[in-house]
């Protein structure tokens, strides 16, 4: 299946030159679907019908001239916590078991208005609360690296979709390294753009003042194409900030001569593996080789990032998820007595223990008595973080780092030691708590064959320095490699979409 | 009793304010529709949509805090604040807690013992929620998010108050402000004004307050003077028998006079406040708000005193016109096109208060245009109709705004001109009432009268009665000779 092993951007120059039909392209993608789901699930939703339809679409506006922008005919895929106007959306939840939205997200939109197809919507840890994919109420994800494996998450149906070849772009969304730790567990490039430049109308909130919506792709032309057609000003979201500078295209050129590159020791030591931390060196090495600066510095306060981003996005998410109460949408509880029984019971028997569990801790910290001693505190935090990296940005262009201390784990380990999964966001949560662009990209792979993501994180509205280095880097880097694609039942005996509710609803047009 | 206690009152005040849309979505805000027809996916907290500040919201809160010379916040924030119930469909309310747009004001109040200031604490924004319909037939309950999203300010006074007589001048003032200002109607009764009353006692001289309560339900003047009295009674009854107040919430039943208790402190809920952070903080530009104090509209006792300057009209009509914004704009209006004061302000002092009285309306329920009653009032001046008809025309102008040229020219009521047809009734008239002209004669001045009655019979109305006076005294003057 050749077809498959192109990027976005080759497949969408050759339906335009006439070479192949955007319709081929969907029933390729198809095709990859329907042999690897049974083993990968990364699907929640896949929407064939629909799919084939708006191929024809697009097709049609391509022969017509209308379209020829360079995701056009592109099949992708969309995070399942992005709203898809008459296309069931779960965010991996029994609680959204059944919720069919009645408005597309804003970067849904615009993908779409570009001419990009959606096949489906990708698994994900519930809520986008995990990092490994494996809290979904529809079953777990699995590595396309390696099936015993988790795919790292939340956006890891997104990430693994991409490996396995069962899209060409997807969406996926970044609260504390959503983005970037699936992208490097799963050996593809995703970005964490500046918060603010993707439109977050219609991503279901989890942590507001953190989550950001970001492309996931094979390689760093594929997502800056991507990013550049979801960034938007967007009235309908308060946050959403008018931006000049992205053309981020425009920034694919070789070239980090003179680029300052900060490497926190504070991110290569205790706790890094050391396989990835050798990675890690070794591509700051190939920087340097093309004439970047690199030198190592103390960033400060990275030990305070995992309690303060804990502490502020489960407060912002024991409030965001209120509204799944049982009332409007979603799941009501079967049973119940009365309004609170009914609260109680839905609310009970709808989350999973990892949404659970945040939405006490969230509870917590914001309640009377407490709140100055946590939220307070962590805001707070928060603001010094984001000095210490403006400090930082003084002196560097980009700060290089891990996306995760390790490589990808194997099932069921993260979920027996919820703390220990914290901590492994530390090299992403920084970002976030501080609004800034990341970007995490193949850096090698580990002595099991395991991909390596390296991050580079740029300042607020720096993104094209960040795309500019991270296409310079994978220029020098190479060509990175597939996993080895298995395809039917594995020996479980997953047969396709069979597991969990969702799996069901696979291959309906809702 | 043998101690002399004093009342301690402060009111919180929620007022809906009057702007098109809803303070966070494009839904209209306005009252009324059939349920759940003025709502989007961000009234009704759906997944994944936001909220986007109204910012005439904005410019309401800051034209009301100027009016109650507070300071305006240069930078304030919106926050959440977190609770349970269906007509909430976020389950939590969109408010300000931490830094709200304006604090520590006061206005100027009057009652018979004088002048006095009362202060405000603060004024925030915040957003209403939907309805709920309990079917009690059914034993279901129905929501309706028409509501969710409308916006309100909450006025928080200081505990400056001390009977109800200085609670009711406060409403008044704060009611009629906020008209002027064109930021709310201020209907108690249909609750775009409300009011929870915050009341303790203490003993007389005492310098700590004593326990409040909080009293909700409140719908009229009459329904918080009497539940200000009733909240008096019962704490100074309680702390003489030696009882203590409990703080808490009260529920005012205006139908058996009497209130209870809805919850204690001790059960009351853990709000979670936290800044929203969907909404970023306001920042308040100095230009924009000179901008805003420049355009701050005349208030009442700046009108008053304008008013006894420029119309020649009573004191007592200036007082009663003036009360109301939407009377004082019509009056202000009405003269602007066809002049005559004192002839506009008879028509809003006689006709216009009796209709209102007796379909039970406030003068903000009037329908009729300034346009129209000027045309009346130079109709009527030119003799086109006479006063009965006038007040005829009024009446249909009233109800439904009537065009006063068309109605007087549909119902054919235009005075009749026609010299030889008033002759001939004037002639019929006199060749059949010859008791009543023979008494005229003999000097019974009163006989004319009944005459012209007759004769405007005769002319259906239609007849000017100065001119039917006139000429029958003329054709009375010529038999005579």
């Amino acid at each position: 299946m050749e077809l498959l092993e192109w990027t976005a951007l080759e497949l969408s120059a050759k339906i335009k030159t006439g070479e192949i039909k955007a319709r081929d392209a969907v029933l390729a993608a198809l095709e990859r679907i329907e042999a690897g789901e049974g083993i990968y699930h990364c699907y929640i939703t896949v929407d064939a019908e629909g799919a084939l339809r708006r191929a024809e679409e697009v097709q049609r506006r391509m022969d017509g001239g209308e379209l020829s922008g360079p995701l056009s005919g592109v099949p992708v895929a969309v995070k399942d916590n992005i709203c898809t106007e008459g296309l069931l959306t779960t965010c991996a939840s029994k609680m959204l078991g059944n919720f069919v939205p009645a408005y597309s997200a804003e970067a849904v939109r615009r993908l779409e208005e570009a001419g990009a197809v959606i096949l489906g919507k990708t698994n994900m840890d519930e809520f986008a609360m995990g990092s490994t994919t494996e809290t979904s109420a529809y079953g777990e994800t699995r590595n396309p690296w390696d099936i015993g494996r988790v795919p790292g998450g939340s956006s890891g149906g997104s990430a693994a979709a991409v490996a396995a070849e069962e899209c060409f772009l997807a969406l996926g969304s970044d609260t504390g390294g959503s983005i970037r730790q699936p992208a490097a567990f799963c050996g593809v490039v995703g970005i964490k753009p500046t918060y603010g430049t993707v439109s977050r109308y219609g991503l279901v909130a989890y942590g507001s003042s953190l989550d950001q919506i970001g492309p996931i792709g094979r390689n760093v032309s594929d997502c800056a194409a991507m990013l550049e057609v979801i960034t938007s000003y967007d009235k309908k979201d308060s946050t959403s900030i008018n931006r000049e500078d992205t053309d981020f295209t425009a920034a694919l050129t070789d070239d980090v001569e003179g680029m300052r590159i900060g490497l926190p020791k504070d991110y290569m030591g205790d706790g890094l593996d050391r396989e990835v931390r050798e990675a890690v060196l070794e591509a700051a090495n190939v920087l340097a080789g093309r004439g970047a600066l690199v030198e190592e510095f103390d960033l400060g306060l990275a030990e305070y990032a995992i309690p303060a981003y804990y502490t502020i996005a489960s407060a912002e998410a024991s409030s965001n998820l209120e509204r799944f109460d049982g009332v409007k949408y979603g799941y009501r509880a079967a049973e119940y007595e009365g309004l609170h029984s009914m609260y109680k019971r839905s609310r009970s028997e709808g989350f999973g223990p990892e949404v659970k569990r945040r939405i006490m801790l969230g509870s917590f910290v914001l309640s009377s008595g407490y709140y100055d001693a946590y939220y307070l505190k962590a805001l707070k935090v928060k603001a010094l973080i984001k000095k210490a990296f403006d400090e930082a940005f003084a002196k560097y262009d980009l700060i290089l780092g891990p996306a995760a201390p390790t490589t990808a784990p194997v099932l069921g380990e993260s979920l027996a030691d919820p703390l220990q999964m914290y901590l492994g966001d530390i090299y992403t949560v920084s970002a976030n708590l501080a609004g800034l662009p990341g970007i995490s990209i193949p850096c090698g792979k580990n002595s099991e064959g395991l991909p390596i993501g390296l991050q580079m994180m740029g300042d607020c509205f720096q993104e094209k320095k960040m795309i500019r280095a991270a296409y310079a880097y994978e220029k020098a880097r190479g060509t990175f490699g597939r996993p080895t694609l298995a395809s039917g039942t594995d020996g479980a005996g997953r047969g396709v979409c069979a597991e969990g509710e969702g799996g069901k609803k696979s291959g309906k047009t809702i | 009793m043998g101690k002399r206690y004093e009342t301690v009152i402060g009111l919180e005040v929620h007022v809906e304010l009057a702007t098109k849309t809803k303070i966070f979505c494009g839904c209209p805000a306005a009252f009324g529709g059939a349920p759940n027809t003025h709502v989007c996916p961000v009234c009704t907290g759906m997944p994944g949509t936001l909220p986007v500040l109204n910012k005439k919201v904005l410019e309401y809160a800051v034209a009301v805090g100027l009016a109650a010379n507070c300071k305006i916040s240069e930078y304030c924030k919106f926050d959440r604040k977190n609770y349970f119930y269906p007509d909430n469909p976020q389950n939590y309310q969109i408010s300000q807690l931490y830094l709200p747009i304006c604090t520590d004001g006061g206005v100027e109040i009057e009652t018979e013992a004088g002048k006095k200031t009362v202060g405000i604490h603060e004024i925030h924004m915040e957003e209403d929620a939907g309805k709920l319909i309990h079917d009690e037939w059914e034993d279901c309950s129905l929501v309706d998010y028409n509501r969710s999203g409308v916006p309100l300010l909450e006025i928080v006074s200081r505990p400056d108050m001390r009977n109800a007589e200085e609670v009711i001048a406060y409403l008044e003032k704060l009611r009629m402000m906020i008209q002027y200002l064109g930021a709310s109607d201020c209907k108690l009764q249909e609750g775009s004004m409300r009011a929870d009353v915050n009341l303790s006692v203490r003993e007389e001289g005492a310098e700590k307050y004593g326990t409040r309560t909080e009293m909700k339900n409140l719908n009229s003047f009459r329904a918080i003077r009497r539940a200000i009295e009733g909240e008096r009674e019962r704490q100074m009854e309680l702390l003489e028998a030696g009882g203590r107040v409990i703080q808490e919430t009260r529920r005012w039943d205006d139908n058996k006079g009497e209130s209870y208790a809805m919850r204690s402190k001790e059960d009351a809920k853990d709000y979670r406040y936290f800044p929203d952070p969907d909404l970023p903080p306001i920042v308040i530009d100095k230009a924009w708000l000179e901008e805003m104090k420049k355009a701050q509209p005349e208030f009442r006792p700046e009108k008053i005193k304008r008013y006894q300057k420029e119309y020649d009209i009573p004191d007592y009509d200036i007082e009663i016109i003036t009360a109301s914004k939407r009377m004082a704009d019509i009056f202000e209006e009405t003269v602007e096109r066809c002049g005559q004061p004192k002839k506009v302000s008879n028509w809003l002092m006689v006709e216009t208060l009796r209709l209102l009285k007796e379909n039970g309306m406030e003068p903000e329920d009037i329908r009729f245009s300034p346009e129209n009653l000027a045309k009346l009032i130079k109709m009527t001046d030119a003799k086109e109709i006479n006063s009965s008809v006038a007040k005829e025309v009024f009446e249909a102008m009233f109800d439904r705004n009537a065009d006063p040229e068309k109605y007087v020219e549909e119902q054919g009521l235009k005075t009749v001109n026609d010299e030889s047809a008033l002759r001939e009734a004037v002639e019929k008239v006199i060749a059949g009432n010859p008791k009543s002209v023979e008494d005229y004669r003999n000097g019974k001045e009163k006989a004319i009268g009944f005459l012209v009655g007759q004769t405007m019979k005769e002319m259906k109305g239609k007849a000017d009665p100065g001119e039917v006076n006139k000429l029958l005294r003329e054709w009375l003057q010529e038999m005579k000779e």
